[in-house]
């Protein structure tokens, strides 16, 4: 990854003088190094640029995604000091401020519910889930579907098979109605670090299916035979060889998952499967909000719209991305 | 092609029986459905063995998959735990609901899905694109029911302001919509906001994968080609560009049911609309394995019917797709 990004006109005319053990004459060696040379000794400074200081340059271009990572730094760093930052308690009741609508007095920006509760706190303390949830379910997914993927595209057979039936169970049936289902049968609690993993264990098959069918191109490649040719094990290609080609697909695909764990989740809680009091969620929010009717409108508006800036910004950044880390499927961007 | 239909059906169905054995053994699995009714004070323990006994509830899970199989083929998916009433009746109704509501929706957002994408590509870079791709950014990333409880909002706020009450916000009729076309405008009515959110859903992944698909057509040789024999731009645009950007749609539309029940299920929660997805949830609710069961397989064979569809369609939009 560090390599310098000279073109191989400057390299190869180099490595002839070497092999060949004759010292050409600068002039016989070709353009190149000389003008390397005179670059050198004009004080002129050649920075090597490696792959990753290309997809950074790159992805700061794309203005819209680089707004939207600071903007998501800013709400993640909000959630994970969520103790420090809200003005309020999560559960903090106070009887004479009910249903304050939306005022800078006192800091209720989101305005209260009909036990005074301050949705500014409640909605800090719901992000921390969601994003906690988000993370935990990218991470979980990813490690399973990198894992998967990756064995049943290169070595096919047993593997493989498997992994295509599974999937194809999978998505016979609706994603949202079997998590509800799942959900309802096996976290009545609530605990979000069980909905964390419903979700993972849905989501997973996505990426494996998509690694598997880079692998299987790749597998093809000649650097592949050639380090198969050199002894390499197994594992050595599958890790040093191949995967890193796969890395923009796999950060792109954890952005994509990401943002549709953070909807799956307030979904879940919203329609009462997610999450459930004691634990912090949106989705949690917006419902009782909605049951207490919509004259106090802020109830349920601030709450989706933290929720949708965080997933949109999710989305920017993952677009981002891709033009960052994936050229070749540079998606057609206005 | 008649071979090739004839093996993805038969694979399907080997995928739908393996999906019901592993839905029912994780929907059985995880608890006593009868739980609730044993601790309630007036319900005797002789109705709870009774429907233990019809149940086969004591059963091990392969012996009651067995019964529930044998049910859903030969009894139209057999009855509900407690009451034991048929469940199919019951499924129809919602279904007729929500096809209406699907329908008009799914008709909406590929018409307007389609033309928005097609002028964006054609117009790229334009104000109109700019906007367009705006819209359907948000349209991703806004979670559906809060689309649908900000229209809710939208007209309550009028109704507090004005007194005028734009569109009922619940149910699928007024408690006397009366008969023949009256019925009919009032249930177009009630349906107006739920269509409305599942139509800006739809039309956000549409117009954007138009977009795209346009935007390589419009880029392609052949449209060139036709170009050059001096055809007239809108001919080009509508027979050579637009037909052929049509096909990956198609298919899209096609493969994209489950997750539009995703969005149905949210959007007859939050308008408590007597559809599929609100049946769903209240099945759910009182903990009956087996309306749950029956949901999940019905729509599961509608997923793997539309694949099919999509396969086919596919085929016969695009004759470079063979079949092997």
């Amino acid at each position: 990854m560090t390599e310098t990004q000279s073109s191989p006109d400057v390299l190869e005319p180099a490595a002839q003088v070497g092999s060949d053990g004759v010292a050409l004459s600068p002039g016989l060696a070709g353009a190149g190094p000389l003008d390397a040379e005179l670059a050198y000794e004009a004080g002129v400074e050649i920075k090597a640029r490696s792959q990753w200081a290309y997809a950074r340059m790159r992805f700061l271009r794309h203005k819209l995604a680089v707004v939207s990572l600071v903007v998501l730094v800013l709400i993640a760093l909000v959630a994970v000091f969520a103790e420090q930052l809200a003005p309020y308690g999560f559960d903090e009741q106070n009887y004479e401020i009910i249903n304050l609508s939306p005022t800078f007095e006192d800091k209720h920006l989101f305005g209260t519910d009909q036990l005074g509760r301050d949705y500014l706190s409640r909605v800090i303390f719901g992000l921390r889930t969601s994003l906690w949830v988000a993370f935990f379910v990218a991470v979980i997914s990813t490690a399973i579907g990198t894992v998967v993927g990756s064995i049943a595209g290169y070595y096919g057979g047993v593997v493989d098979n498997l992994l295509m039936r599974f999937t194809d169970l999978i998505l016979v049936l609706p994603l949202l109605a079997v998590l509800l289902a799942a959900a309802n049968f096996f976290n009545k609690e609530g605990s979000p670090f069980k909905a964390a993993i419903l979700i993972a264990i849905l989501i997973w098959v996505v990426l494996a299916r998509l690694l598997r069918s880079l692998f299987l191109s790749l597998r093809e490649k000649e650097f592949v035979e050639a380090a198969k040719a050199a002894g390499a094990s197994d594992f050595r290609i599958i890790v040093r060889h191949i995967l890193p080609n796969c890395i923009g697909a796999i950060v792109v695909f954890m952005t994509l998952i990401v943002a549709g764990a953070i909807l799956l989740e307030a979904a879940l809680s919203f329609l009462g499967f997610g999450i459930q009091p004691p634990n912090a969620a949106i989705g949690k929010l917006i419902s009782d909000g909605q049951q207490q009717g919509l004259e106090t409108w802020w109830l349920v508006t601030f709450p989706g719209l933290v929720i949708a800036l965080v997933a949109l910004s999710i989305n920017f950044i993952g677009d981002g991305l891709r033009d960052a880390l994936d050229p070749t499927q540079r998606r057609v961007r206005a | 092609m008649l071979q090739f239909v004839i093996r993805r059906v038969l694979y399907s169905v080997v995928v739908l029986v393996a999906a019901s054995f592993l839905v029912f053994f994780f929907v059985t699995a995880s608890g006593d459905p009868l739980a609730g009714l044993r601790i309630t004070p007036n319900v005797s323990k002789l109705t709870v063995k009774n429907i233990e006994e019809r149940k086969h509830l004591n059963e091990n899970v392969f012996v009651r998959y067995g019964y529930w199989a044998k049910d859903a083929v030969t009894n139209n998916f057999g009855t509900t735990l407690l009451t034991n009433e048929p469940i199919l009746p019951d499924l129809w109704r919602v279904m007729k609901n929500t096809f209406q509501l699907l329908i008009a929706a799914q008709l909406l957002a590929v018409l307007f899905g389609v033309a928005i994408g097609v002028y964006s590509a054609l117009r790229q870079y334009s104000v109109f694109d700019y906007s367009a791709t705006t819209f359907s950014f948000l349209g991703i990333a806004l979670p559906v029911f809060w689309i649908a409880l900000m229209l809710q909002v939208a007209v309550v706020q009028i109704y507090l302001a004005s007194g005028h009450r734009l569109f009922p916000v619940a149910s699928l009729n007024d408690v006397d919509p009366g008969s023949g076309i009256s019925f009919v405008i009032d249930r177009a009515h009630h349906l107006a906001l739920p269509v409305l959110v599942l139509t800006i859903a739809g039309m956000a992944t549409y117009s954007r994968y138009m977009r795209a698909s346009m935007l390589e057509v419009v880029n392609s040789d052949y449209v060139r080609t036709a170009r050059a024999k001096g055809l007239r731009e809108s001919r080009v645009t509508m027979k050579h560009a637009f037909r052929n950007a049509l096909i990956p749609i198609v298919t899209l539309v096609a493969l994209d049911f489950g997750a539009l029940m995703a969005g149905v299920v949210v959007t007859e929660t939050v308008f408590s609309l007597d559809g599929m997805g609100l049946y769903f949830i209240n099945a759910l609710l009182t903990n009956d394995p087996y309306p749950v069961m029956a949901w999940l397989m019905i729509v599961a064979t509608m997923v793997v019917v539309f694949n099919l569809v999509a396969d086919i369609a596919y085929g016969l939009l695009d004759p470079r797709v063979r079949y092997d």
